[in-house]
């Protein structure tokens, strides 16, 4: 098998994770028209619990499954207990366009105190169901390992069924409908502040699996996520931060090309790499890779 | 009936609707007309919960308009068709139509409605699939006056639907607008620019100025008023 | 700038501009050092480090209260500063007045490059990128190995800046005599700042920050105003660091991490991004609170201790942006405002 084939196996389960991170906070983004840095906290918090609930019952299924329901929930109510009151108190000036951005980094540094709190600050692995070694086909090892391909597995069917859900329900209509307009929406009938709660329990949900599904190959910290919301923007501004297609392809494709640096350049030229892509992104073809021109204003 | 009692609303300084009462027969239609900036679209977003009213009071039926949030209104009955031809454009037209009965759920009737509306604005139909943004500025209108239908309204709030077409389709749109009142009995409240033809097919009208209302009376009345007609409406 | 002067009384508005600026730098002088004079040893150092908190949330008052741009990267200039700093000093013994010079117009010089690429951005798109950037540019010191890796660079305090002395015998300790040039540093800072704002720049950035396309209009470059602010305040941030980095005698890549441009950040919410004076209360806060958190949770676990700060800070800023989004300066300001009405309504 060829490096370069195996390289890009690799950037398979890492770029799906990406992705999912990516969705949540495109989720948040359509329908607050905020980037939620707490999403790593909130990710953290999550695996946490799925690592509590481990210990306890011993079940991976039970944790994974219960990570992902308290990141959904987690993210509800973050939306109702403190985006709520923050939007209808918008004021303006400075402290108007900061504000978000500021509550968002102050419930980030709550979320990864209280982690810290609880579980203390050392390096823990997260379980996995399956083995993190490399399988092997026709006697050759290859770098892709059974819960690599649980992670893709994972990350695919949680994309679909948000697609499904975006694309073919009515729930997903008016999400839609509210990101892109919500006052036609609210005239046409959608309870947008009930929406904007979904967005947020669903982007949740889907930052608990991807801090599951990264933690066992990494580490689990209070910051560890840190890195994996760099990621994850990155992505989403790769793919516009419109679509979560965008995110989605944003998300694999960072996962590539990540995975070919950590191969040929080496681990710590990975981070530099994200941000010149961002920065590029952002500078060159601000309406992401697969946007629309003239969409956006950056 | 709609009742609207001494109804006021500001925009910070700006005083958009200054006591304006007047009511509206359920089955007819009232134009309200008025220069550019007379309070005529501030009117019509109170109404439906889109800006905060400052005193005063509406009513539709025992509904007291001034209380429901935004997207309870249209359960009660009311539908508005903001100014400007009011579509998503990065949805597709029938995912528009069907946005405006989403909270009526599994109700076996939206189809009925669906192809009522349909039937209204042919032209929809043949572009299900294509995207809002692909249509011309009249099949907009048409699409959002579409939208408002599919919520099978009582009470239909139009805010200049003639804004920027072409005669020949302000005619269409108009003449459907009137048609539907009178097969269905539907309660029309119409905000135009365009006197003319919202006088021709409005039982009654008020004319606003700097949010106050000027003249009020039969349609036809305010048509033929000379004094009004320069003063007030420019034509 | 009518934040806490409007405490002052009508008998000091009396006098003269000039005189009453000197007067207030003098009666500042006198308090910093009579405080540097009055507590402990450990008190002094800390006392240095609300000096460089201050000028590092005098720079985010400068980006986000004047220009409107937001940074969450900014301890990489901080960062920036205090390496430049401790190059100069150490590798090239250069005397420290001019190492701050020369960090200062370093870090300045990063922010014109990364404010060129700002300029271009807004709101959460900047966010994220200089939060990118606050991740990233610690790491960077690993690459190079000039700037010492994980380690970072550590000096004899005494060899670079000794106190003056008579005989071999100083006139003050150390870490006072530290102290005693951060106050002058701080001193310094704040009068250019307040230069700064009240100057053309000043009024263009608000210009800007109220209305880009109406300044715009006026003939106002807003590209080049934004990447101005962004070197000046990237300026002010390398000033900072490089006095954090006397303070500490040491500059190493843990110190400069994202927690430090949350850090700043929060000085700057809690004391009001819009005020220069309010930044002396925001890096009060930022000395104080794990003194306090310390305090509360001396008998718990450790655990606890280690996080007590980074939840009050995050339950403040939170706090703060839903129910005092003008922060403590602002807060003051109506105060003042509503002791002074009603002062005027009683003597009438
Ligand atoms: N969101 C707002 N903020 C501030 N002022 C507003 C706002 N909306 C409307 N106004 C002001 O309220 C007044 C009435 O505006 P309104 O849009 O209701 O007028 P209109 O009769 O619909 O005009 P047009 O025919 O041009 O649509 C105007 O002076 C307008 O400037
Ligand atoms: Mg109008």
């Amino acid at each position: 098998m060829s490096t370069l084939l195996s390289t890009l196996i690799t950037g398979l389960s890492l770029g799906a994770i990406y992705s999912l991170m990516a969705i949540a906070l495109i989720l948040v983004w359509r329908s607050t028209r905020v980037v939620n840095f707490a999403q790593a906290g909130q990710a953290v918090l999550s695996t946490y619990i799925g690592l509590e609930i481990h210990r306890m019952t011993g079940s991976y299924w039970l944790a994974i499954v219960l990570s992902i329901i308290f990141g959904g929930v987690l993210g509800g109510l973050i939306d109702l207990a403190l985006v709520r009151p923050l939007l209808r108190r918008a004021g303006s000036g400075p402290e108007a366009a900061v504000a978000p951005v500021i509550a968002t980094l102050g419930l980030l540094a709550v979320l990864q105190g209280v982690v810290g709190m609880f579980w203390g600050g050392e390096l823990i692995k997260f379980p996995s169901a399956f083995s993190t070694a490399g399988l092997s086909i026709g006697g050759s090892k290859i770098p892709f390992s059974a819960f690599d391909l649980f992670t893709v597995g994972a990350s695919l069917a949680v994309m679909l069924a948000f697609s499904f859900i975006f694309q073919r329900t009515g729930l997903g209509l008016s999400m839609r409908a509210a990101a892109f307009s919500p006052e036609v929406a609210q005239l046409a009938g959608v309870r947008t502040g009930r929406v904007r709660t979904i967005g947020w329990s669903f982007a949740g949900a889907a930052g608990g699996l991807a801090g599951v599904l990264i933690t066992p190959t990494t580490f689990l910290a209070p910051n560890s996520l840190d890195l994996l919301l760099v990621f994850g923007f990155t992505a989403a501004v790769v793919g516009g931060l419109e679509s979560m297609i965008g995110g989605a392809l944003g998300g694999l494709a960072l996962g590539f090309g990540l995975a070919l640096v950590l191969q040929y350049a080496g681990s710590s030229y990975t981070f530099m790499t994200a941000f010149v892509v961002l920065l590029a992104v952002l500078l060159l073809r601000p309406q992401g890779l697969i946007g629309k021109r003239g969409g956006r204003r950056v | 009936m709609l009742r609207i009692d001494s109804l006021t609303t500001d925009h910070g300084q700006v005083r958009a609707v200054d006591h304006v009462s007047f009511d509206v027969e359920v089955g007819s239609c009232t134009a309200v007309i008025g220069a550019n900036g007379a309070g005529k679209s501030s009117l019509l977003r109170t109404l439906s919960g889109l800006v905060k009213s400052s005193s005063g009071s509406a009513h539709w039926g025992d509904v007291d308009l001034l209380k429901l949030p935004t997207s309870e209104v249209v359960r009660h009955g009311v539908a508005h068709v903001p100014e400007g031809r009011s579509v998503i454009a990065e949805l597709s037209v029938e995912e528009n139509l069907n946005l405006g009965a989403l909270w009526r759920g599994k109700d076996p009737d939206v189809t009925v409605t669906k192809s009522e509306v349909l039937d209204l604005f042919p032209r929809l139909g043949e572009r299900l699939k294509q995207g809002a943004d692909s249509l011309s500025g009249g099949e907009r209108q048409m699409l959002a006056i579409g939208r408002a239908l599919m919520a099978r309204p009582k009470l239909l709030l139009l805010d200049e639907p003639s804004l920027g077409l072409a005669p020949i389709v302000i005619e269409q749109i108009f003449h459907t607008i009137d048609t539907m009142r009178k097969a269905t009995g539907l309660t029309v409240v119409l905000v135009e620019q365009n006197a003319v033809s919202a006088l021709a097919i409005a039982n009654h009208a008020i004319v606003l100025a700097l949010g106050k209302i000027v003249a009020s009376g039969e349609a036809k009345a305010i048509a033929s008023d000379e004094s009004l007609r320069h003063a007030y409406l420019g034509y | 700038m009518v934040d806490v002067s409007n405490l002052s009384t009508t008998f000091f508005s009396r006098i003269p501009r000039p005189l009453r600026a000197l007067l207030g730098i003098a009666i500042a002088a006198f308090a910093w050092v009579l405080m540097g004079d009055r507590i402990s040893e450990f008190r002094v150092t800390q006392g240095s480090m609300v000096a460089a908190y201050a000028l590092a949330i005098i720079s985010i008052v400068m980006l986000t209260g004047y220009s409107g741009q937001v940074s969450l990267g900014h301890g990489s200039f901080l960062a920036v500063g205090a390496y430049a700093c401790a190059l100069f000093l150490v590798n090239l013994h250069w005397p420290l007045w001019l190492s701050f010079f020369a960090s200062v117009l370093a870090a300045a010089g990063v922010g014109a490059i990364v404010g060129i690429a700002a300029a271009r951005l807004s709101g959460p798109y900047l966010a994220g990128t200089t939060l990118a950037f606050a991740v990233g540019v610690p790491s960077i010191s690993g690459l190079v190995s000039i700037l010492g890796g994980e380690q970072g660079i550590s000096w004899d305090a005494a060899e670079q800046y000794a106190p003056p002395s008579r005989y071999g015998d100083p006139y003050v300790f150390l870490n006072k005599w530290v102290y005693w040039i951060c106050g002058a540093a701080l001193a310094i800072g704040i009068a250019l700042a307040i230069n700064i704002t009240k100057s053309r720049y000043g009024r263009i950035w608000r210009a800007v920050r109220a209305d880009e396309s109406a300044a715009a209009l006026a003939g106002i470059n807003v590209a080049r105003s934004k990447i101005l602010a962004f070197a000046v305040s990237a300026g002010f941030a390398g000033f900072a660091g490089a006095i954090l980095s006397v303070t500490l005698s040491s500059v190493a890549p843990s110190t400069f991490g994202l927690s430090l441009s949350f850090l700043i950040l929060t000085g700057a919410v809690i004391g009001g991004v819009r005020s220069i004076y309010g930044a002396i209360i925001g890096a009060l806060a930022l000395v104080i609170l794990p003194t306090l958190s310390d305090m509360i949770a001396s008998n718990a676990s450790e655990s606890i201790h280690t996080n007590l700060p980074g939840v009050i800070t995050g339950v403040l800023l939170v706090l703060t942006v839903l129910f005092n989004p003008g922060g403590t300066a602002a807060a003051f300001n109506h105060l003042a405002h509503g002791l002074r009405f009603k002062g005027r309504r009683s003597s009438h």
